[in-house]
């Protein structure tokens, strides 16, 4: 969250609620929402990095508010994660573990294994599909978010499907 | 409707023996007992289904879902008889059918089965509005009868204005939307559906799997093929179907399963592609 946080801040100053909810509008429904205790706490540890810079802005009828925005170094640090590529996810995978060690632990049965793991996809295929359509179809990037996810879920259970065919 | 045109043999004598009415209420609208299908092809025999039991209440929305070979869609053919099996039996609303004739087979599926093709098998000489009508008046509606049913389904399936086109002058997501239309103009009890989005684009999937939705909440029983698991997750049920049997039989959105209690925002693990 850290760098969204940063990314956010490059367009002007902005306080810590205005960001939770720019990032909610942005990100929708399916991604998971950072509660806004998250989001001051990692704004004061950019702030101390001497990636952002408060500023206090009394207000009379309310407490008063914290507005950031980015230094340069911030700047720099955005930049830099644009640059690089991510990770592609997952070549460590949990349920991977349980099944290769399934047997020689005469501990779990391989194929309710993948029954079990199989069900907990679909479940999460059809979790998905739902927010999809209750999402606004027009807003484009949570819709590719969970049009993402939801190839990633396909591609699991393909890949069950070949550890069945493997293990059975 | 009725299970028997007035002009079915009657070659099936165990058809006629669960006297209707006497059933109890709980008799599935589908039942299937250790059906076998073996294709004989070039080569050693391939057993596509070995022994399948399957039951679908009225109402229930289930796909089957499983990799391609497992012989899901022979299962399917098997259900809505355009296959016949080797062993096993089944029965619809009751009436043991896996010994009816094809042409008896024939009244059923224009009254009280609908299926639907992954490639639409449209009647392609024939517009749009005969292709949906010709079923409602082999059924024995009346024109008038067939146009009416014909118009509020287009209308449904938002095909207005597309009555007079032929088959060919429509994107694949209309011509699915036709044939959907065709398989539910007898409104029957059973929608057996062969991987309907299978030669579609995403759009037309996703078009695919509201209408199912949409008839499935109105009461339509379902039954689905399909390899695509988004379509598949529509379904209250997903039968995972292996190599000729069925490995899995799950209530989707019944139980969340044990574990990820604190999962932000319900599927949030899945969403945050690895951060």
């Amino acid at each position: 969250m850290r760098l969204a946080l940063l990314a956010l801040l490059a367009r002007g100053p902005a306080h810590g609620y205005e960001l939770k909810l720019e990032l909610e509008k942005l990100l929708g429904v399916a991604y998971p929402q950072p509660n806004v205790g998250q989001i001051y706490v990692t704004l004061g540890r950019l702030e101390k990095a001497g990636l952002i810079e408060g500023e206090e802005i009394t207000q009379s009828s309310r407490p008063n508010k914290k507005t950031y925005r980015l230094t340069d170094a911030g700047r720099e640090a955005v930049d830099a994660w644009f640059e690089e590529t991510s990770d592609e996810p997952r070549v460590r995978d949990e349920f991977f573990m349980k099944l290769a060690l399934a047997a020689s632990s005469g501990l779990a049965d391989h194929l309710t294994l993948i029954n079990r793991q199989r069900r907990q996809y679909l479940n999460s295929m059809r979790e998905l599909s739902r927010l999809s359509a209750s999402e606004d179809r027009d807003n484009r990037i949570p819709q590719l978010l969970i049009e993402g996810a939801m190839l990633h879920l396909q591609a699991d259970l393909d890949w069950l499907e070949r550890c069945q065919e493997e293990l059975e | 409707m009725s299970d028997t045109g007035p002009t079915t043999p009657p070659e099936d004598p165990e058809a006629a023996v669960p006297a209707d009415g006497a059933r109890p209420a709980a008799e599935p609208l589908l039942r299937a007992e250790g059906l076998v299908k073996t294709h004989h092809g070039e080569g050693a025999p391939a057993r596509a289904v070995r022994g399948v039991d399957l039951t679908v209440r009225a109402g229930e929305f289930v796909a089957v879902t499983g990799p391609s070979g497992a012989g899901k869609s022979t299962l399917l053919h098997l259900l809505g008889g355009l296959q016949r099996p080797d062993e096993g039996a089944l029965w619809l609303d009751g009436a043991r059918v896996d010994g009816y004739s094809e042409a008896r087979w024939a009244v059923l599926r224009r009254r009280r089965v609908g299926i639907v093709f992954q490639f639409f098998n449209l009647v392609s000489n024939l517009t749009v509005a005969d292709n949906v009508e010709l079923p409602a008046l082999l059924a024995g509606a009346t024109p008038r009868q067939a146009r009416a049913e014909r118009a509020s389904l287009l209308a449904e399936l938002g095909l207005e204005g597309r009555e007079r086109s032929m088959p060919a002058e429509l994107s694949g997501g209309e011509q699915q939307r036709v044939a959907l239309a065709r398989a539910l103009v007898n409104h029957p009890d059973l929608l057996l559906a062969d991987e309907p989005a299978g030669s579609l684009d995403s759009k037309g999937t996703r078009e695919v799997m509201r209408l199912l939705q949409r008839f499935h909440q109105r009461g339509q029983t379902i039954v689905l093929v399909t390899h695509d698991a988004r379509l598949a997750s529509v379904a209250d049920r997903v039968v995972s179907f292996f190599d000729g049997r069925v490995a899995d039989d799950a209530e989707l959105g019944a139980t969340p399963g044990p574990g990820r209690p604190g999962r932000p925002g319900g599927v949030g693990g899945l969403v945050d592609l690895g951060d």
